[in-house]
């Protein structure tokens, strides 16, 4: 009597789980409908976003592409008295303070991240962390501040008359020292960025797992050599995407710029000591008195071309990043 | 050469004469490749080694067993220093490789881990060609070039048993092989960079009975090279592999011995009772 009496038992049980399980779909229905709806939703508002900023930013610079074609890269002016518009220096100026941003933050970056993860005593790891995180929270505004009433004056005074004295060799270096100018932005974009590429280096070292150090140390490397051939290649991926965010935040960042870059083209040369302007300082500075017609048209094709190369970059190094993911194991070279 | 079951050291050899009457072995008699003596290990408050004595004959297999969190691997690790990258651990007393004290202030801690080689739980291969797995310490040592390297990988592939395996795809990931094959790399790696002792520390955990035996075949052919000392808590293949045995219970060595006898004739009730599978 046992056997028909478990079997029935087992059977009620069965089915009225079956009827919560029912229950729990149905009342799970309206939730899924909701959420799907509201993803749906925020994500045709995200690329509705993009898609408006792209098509006004292109609808609003027609005028001056239909009038400068492709001579508005290359002319120099932007002259609203001759009507005469170029941003072939906001170009130069976007790239190579960007550049400068870059070349320097990211070995010192990587180096801090370094420090931090492998040789830093264990007190002084986390105020030190806490300190470059606090240099990313700084407004960029306060930055530019700083950059225009100490930082420039300094250069000017002490920093640019000391590398045209050891390095006036080299063209970057000549030509009058004014303190505003490339070099300046560069350098001040260059601490805008390094927080990032410091913070997200010492988080993809931090996870490279203990095993692929262990493994190293074994094959009797140094702790500079375990680092050099275990923790940065497994790292370099994290460390490419932590390069892409600077370089980004480079590239678009206004204020501080704006503050310390000069606002001024100068003639044409490799000097870093000249004054000059990136397509978002250019927007910001004109912006107020562009008046209707080529000249707001000419800022919104600036903001367009900025837009741009925001995109080139990112797709650029994407492409970079998937390489190096992938490229993970290739022939030796030896 | 002896060893008490309570992993107190007796040094003078009348002491061995005296107390060998009383369950005292006389252990080793090959000669001894590396040595402990008096060895604690701490992670902060943690005694994980408890006054650690014992002896690692030359071109042997030593195993080291016990049930798991006993300390075997923490034992193994400071055979190559390894527990410097550890700052919560400290290590006292004395550890000799060919009679030298590995933890002497002058020791070249990177030769040291050249000699005594390991070879982990988990296989660990870098993240890159069959080829650089195996080359990387030569690589990284410098100056050697690339024909020396192509012979080194050939010969420590072959040294693993792996070589017919993987001979024509060197250059395909490390990843790409199986677990045991992995393994075998690991043991390759180790070996490109001739060490005169591997330290394994349960090799073959993460691997299916087939790789293992292989792994244990490895092993025996190995020993006419190499020192070895190997982690498991295998008893069968403690029993298998190794000509001497150690036994650790709670950061003791509790018995050291010939294989054989361990498994035959163990001296303490704890060493019988873990063979017996009376826990553990
Ligand atoms: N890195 C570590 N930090 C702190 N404690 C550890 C660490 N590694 C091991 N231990 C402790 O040391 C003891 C011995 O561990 P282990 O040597 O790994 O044992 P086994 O290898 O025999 O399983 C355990 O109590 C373990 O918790
Ligand atoms: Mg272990």
């Amino acid at each position: 009597m046992q056997f028909p009496l478990a079997g029935a038992l087992t059977a009620t049980q069965q089915r009225s789980r079956a009827w919560l399980t029912q229950l729990r779909i149905q009342a799970r229905r309206p939730g899924d409908l909701l959420f799907r709806s509201l993803i749906i939703l925020f994500v045709v508002t995200v690329i509705g976003v993009v898609v408006g900023v792209a098509w006004v930013l292109l609808s609003s610079s027609l005028p001056t592409i239909r009038t400068f074609g492709l001579n508005f890269l290359r002319y120099n002016a932007f002259d609203p008295v001759h009507n005469l518009y170029g941003v072939s220096p906001a170009i130069f100026g976007t790239l190579v303070t960007s550049a400068i941003a870059l070349i320097l933050a990211l070995p010192i970056g990587i180096g801090t991240a370094i420090f931090l993860v492998d040789f830093c005593p264990r007190r002084l790891r986390a105020p030190i962390a806490f300190l470059v995180d606090a240099l990313a929270a700084i407004p960029s505004v306060v930055i530019g501040l700083w950059g225009f009433l100490v930082f420039a004056p300094w250069l000017q005074h002490t920093g640019e008359p000391w590398l045209q004295q050891h390095f006036g060799f080299l063209p970057f270096f000549q030509g009058q020292p004014q303190g505003v100018g490339l070099l300046a932005a560069g350098l001040i974009l260059t601490f805008m960025i390094l927080p990032i590429i410091t913070a997200i280096t010492r988080e993809v070292m931090l996870v490279v797992p203990v095993s692929q150090r262990e493994a190293m140390l074994a094959l009797g490397a140094t702790r500079w050599e375990v680092i050099r051939y275990a923790v940065l290649p497994f790292a370099r991926v994290g460390i490419a995407g932590a390069a892409i965010l600077g370089l980004g935040r480079a590239l678009g960042e206004t204020i501080a710029v704006t503050l310390v870059i000069g606002n001024q083209a100068a003639p044409p040369s490799a000097s870093l000591f000249n004054t000059g302007y990136t397509l978002a300082s250019v927007i910001a500075n004109q912006f107020g008195e562009a008046t209707p017609g080529l000249f707001i048209s000419a800022v919104m094709e600036a903001g367009l071309i900025l837009l741009i190369l925001t995109l080139i970059t990112n797709i650029f190094a994407r492409l970079l990043v998937a390489r190096l993911g992938h490229g993970r194991v290739r022939k030796v070279v030896i | 050469m002896v060893q008490t079951p309570t992993s107190h050291v007796t040094e003078s050899t009348e002491h061995m004469a005296d107390e060998s009457v009383n369950s005292h072995i006389a252990v080793v008699l090959a000669p001894i490749k590396m040595q402990a003596l008096n060895l604690n290990i701490y992670y902060d408050d943690n005694h994980a080694i408890n006054n650690v004595s014992i002896e690692i004959p030359e071109r042997q297999v030593t195993a080291l067993m016990g049930p798991s969190g006993c300390g075997k691997s923490t034992f193994l690790r400071a055979l190559n220093r390894m527990h410097d990258l550890t700052p919560s651990a400290r290590v006292t007393g004395i550890v000799k490789l060919d009679g030298q004290d590995i933890y002497a202030p002058d020791m070249d801690i990177v030769r040291l881990r050249q000699r005594v080689g390991m070879v982990f739980q988990r296989p660990n291969p870098f993240p890159k060609s069959i080829f650089e797995n195996v080359a990387y310490g030569l690589k990284v040592q410098g100056g050697h070039s690339a024909q020396q390297m192509k012979e080194t990988v050939e010969r420590s592939l072959r040294g693993a048993a792996l070589w017919d395996e993987v001979k024509d795809r060197l250059h395909a990931s490390a990843l790409s092989l199986s677990g045991g094959q992995q393994q075998r790399l690991c043991i390759a790696r180790a070996l490109a960079v001739e060490p005169e002792v591997i330290l394994m520390d349960e090799p073959c955990s993460a691997l299916d009975p087939i790789a293992t035996l292989k792994i244990e075949q490895l092993i025996d052919m190995l020993k006419q090279r190499y020192t070895i000392a190997i982690v498991t808590h295998n008893l069968q293949q403690a029993g298998r592999i190794s000509q001497y045995t150690g036994f650790f219970l709670t950061g003791n060595l509790i018995e050291f011995a010939p294989t054989t006898q361990i498994f035959s004739r163990p001296q303490d009730k704890r060493t019988e009772d873990f063979i017996t599978g009376r826990f553990g």
